[in-house]
């Protein structure tokens, strides 16, 4: 059956409640019952909570074959927590396990190889990568792998959709009763935003940090009274890799060109007054329009009244410069980002549902005015590609796309015309993973292209003298250079189903076929 | 042109490709990896047989290893291959076999 974006969902994939995507917005006022964890009690004053090994936290919980654990994804490429876990799992010889993860990337690459061996059989992630995403890919994971963006996946939780059995949290510090934070310690990530859900939810919570802290651990990200056990290991994460020393801020002149009319772009809008509201994400000239906008509102005499989302070091400093004046927080980037939420009185943790679960009644998204984000691919319909490459193959990263995109009132794409010899503007991405309905303007090197359902931004922004033109026109001037892609072939099966915020299907992901 | 010796052109650069030609028993033999293949595999076969011909090479091995180069990049480097191979010596006949 045909959906909202026009991609065709195999009708077997439309049981158990099942639906295909009718719009953004379809879903406003459907009534829903939140599940309940199965909890255990801890009554006995005196009962330690601290556990020798993870061996024997995953024994406690009464982890069984067939089981759902889930993971958080603030230690990045440094996370050592996944594997930790994994690895004990497989050698009590449990399998047929479902990870259930806020994201998933290149610190995971042996979970592949439990693939092949059957002991990982479910994947839902927001972030696919590495070899995982090959595994996934070439149809090794037993069960259709499930993506969603960070909102989407707290929807799952709170709506039943995903059960947890055993959440494992890194924290880089707790107390003996699980009272957990993002600060201190060895391994310093800034926030625990994407556990919040998972804490609450889950039937056991088990803490693993590195730092164990004088009790009480306050004010916590993790509340203690969720957790059932903590386990101190050596190392939760390497620091190199959680939270990098300085993200680079781009020097190629394209990428500022394309921040600059970008900035320019959102500067010739109503909602570039004072008091407005920004996400940016954390790709390079995304980032840089930060640099842009800090002029154009200084010369306006305007202040930002919050910055959201994943933070960098270009945010931290329009705070510190008095620009912003409060920042929303649900992941650190670098360690400026790391530092401000742990001392600047403004800058604030939030969950995850607090940030995007299109489901509850106060996302932060929703009163966004401005997201700057980027794409591998963008299509004539605006419809956006973050997560398969030109292959076909699983290697990105829905995040927060699709949620802030809903969200904002203008959500800005900023992405060259052409990367090496991939055109980035086509006729039809590969893998939509946000409609084109959220989608207002296209900023590229070769051109700034308007969705036509905005009509209100087309005569402000031409109003202040910037040059538009058709989204068709930039894709034959992307196709004019790098000549006309085949499109890519796939197998039949389908590897893994792309869920809208709401939890209809936006797409699908088939098993790549070799070209020959 | 006659394919005398081994001969290679390009680099393994991003939007480069490699293209290394050598003498076959007769005929063309391709060879291609691409880290564009499925989009632009067909395409970029057809850019090599194309010039190829242009360059009346009717024998030859020819391996191509793209890293994402234009159409225009991979004939430039498959032009220059098959002259450092048959040892041309006089001016590149711009506007004639290379067009």
């Amino acid at each position: 059956m045909k959906n909202a974006v026009g991609r065709d969902i195999p009708d077997l994939l439309l049981q158990d409640g099942r639906s295909v995507f009718r719009g953004s917005n379809f879903m406003d006022g459907c009534i829903y019952t939140k599940p309940g964890p199965t909890v255990r009690a801890a009554v006995k004053p005196q009962a330690s909570k601290v556990l020798e090994n993870i061996r024997t936290a995953i024994n406690r919980c009464g982890l069984k074959n067939g089981m759902t654990v889930s993971f958080h994804h603030h230690f990045r490429d440094g996370d050592y927590i996944v594997n930790m876990v994994m690895r004990e799992i497989e050698a009590m010889g449990i399998g047929d396990i479902t990870i259930a993860a806020s994201s998933l990337g290149d610190a995971h690459d042996p979970v592949a190889a439990m693939i092949e061996r059957g002991v990982v059989t479910g994947i839902q992630t927001s972030g696919i990568r590495g070899k995982i995403g090959d595994a996934v890919s070439n149809g090794s994971l037993k069960n259709i792998a499930i993506l969603r963006s960070h909102g989407g996946r707290v929807r799952a939780i709170e709506r039943g959709e995903v059960h947890i059995d055993v959440a494992f949290i890194g924290a880089p510090t707790s107390d003996e009763y699980g009272n957990a934070r993002g600060k201190g310690g060895k391994s310093d990530c800034g926030v625990l935003s994407y556990s919040v859900a998972d804490a609450r939810y889950a039937d056991h919570v088990v803490v693993i940090t590195d730092t164990l802290v004088p009790f009480p651990n306050l004010p916590p990200s993790i509340d203690g009274v969720d957790v059932d056990y903590v386990v101190v290991v050596d190392e939760i994460g390497d620091p190199a890799r959680i939270a990098s020393q300085a993200l680079r801020v781009t020097q190629d002149p394209r990428d500022l060109m394309m921040a600059e009319n970008c900035a320019r772009v959102m500067a010739s809008t109503p909602y570039f007054k004072d008091g407005f509201s920004f996400q940016s994400g954390a790709g390079g000239p995304s980032l840089a329009v930060n640099r842009f906008l800090e002029s154009m509102m200084v010369e306006r005499g305007i202040k930002m009244q919050w910055a959201l989302g994943g933070i960098t070091k270009p945010t931290v400093d329009l705070l510190n410069k008095g620009l912003i004046n409060c920042v929303v927080d649900t992941q650190d980037f670098d360690a400026a980002a790391v530092c401000s939420v742990h001392n600047h009185p403004r800058h604030y943790e939030i969950s995850t549902s607090q940030y995007a679960n299109p489901m509850n009644k106060g996302a932060f998204v929703n009163k966004l005015d401005f997201v700057v984000l980027a794409a591998l691919e963008i299509d004539v319909d605006f419809n956006v590609n973050v997560v398969t490459g030109s292959d076909g193959v699983l290697r990105g990263a829905p995040g927060g796309h699709p949620d802030a995109a809903s969200g904002a009132k203008c959500t800005i794409i900023v992405t060259p015309l052409v990367r090496g010899r991939i055109p980035t503007v086509c006729d039809r991405v590969v893998t939509v993973t946000t409609p084109g309905e959220s989608i207002d303007v296209l900023v590229t090197d070769y051109g700034i292209a308007v969705n036509p359902a905005r009509q209100d931004l087309v005569s402000a922004i031409t109003s202040a003298g910037i040059p538009i033109t058709a989204v068709e026109v930039l894709k034959e001037r992307a196709y004019s250079i790098v000549g006309v892609p085949d499109d890519v072939e796939f197998g039949d099966r389908v590897v893994a189903v792309m869920e809208a915020r709401d939890g209809t299907l936006l797409d699908v992901v088939r098993q790549v076929k070799k070209f020959e | 042109m006659e394919i005398k010796s081994e001969a290679t052109a390009g680099t393994l650069e991003s939007s480069d490709a490699q293209v290394t030609i050598e003498p076959s028993d007769g005929g063309i033999y391709f060879e291609l990896s691409s880290s564009v293949m499925n989009q632009y595999g067909r395409q970029i076969r057809n850019v090599v047989l194309e010039t190829l011909k242009n360059l009346e090479v009717e024998s030859a091995k020819i391996k191509v290893v793209d890293r994402g180069a234009l159409d225009s990049t991979i004939k430039a480097r498959v032009e220059c291959a098959v002259f450092r191979s048959s040892g041309w010596e006089g001016a590149i006949p711009w506007r004639g076999l290379v067009k």
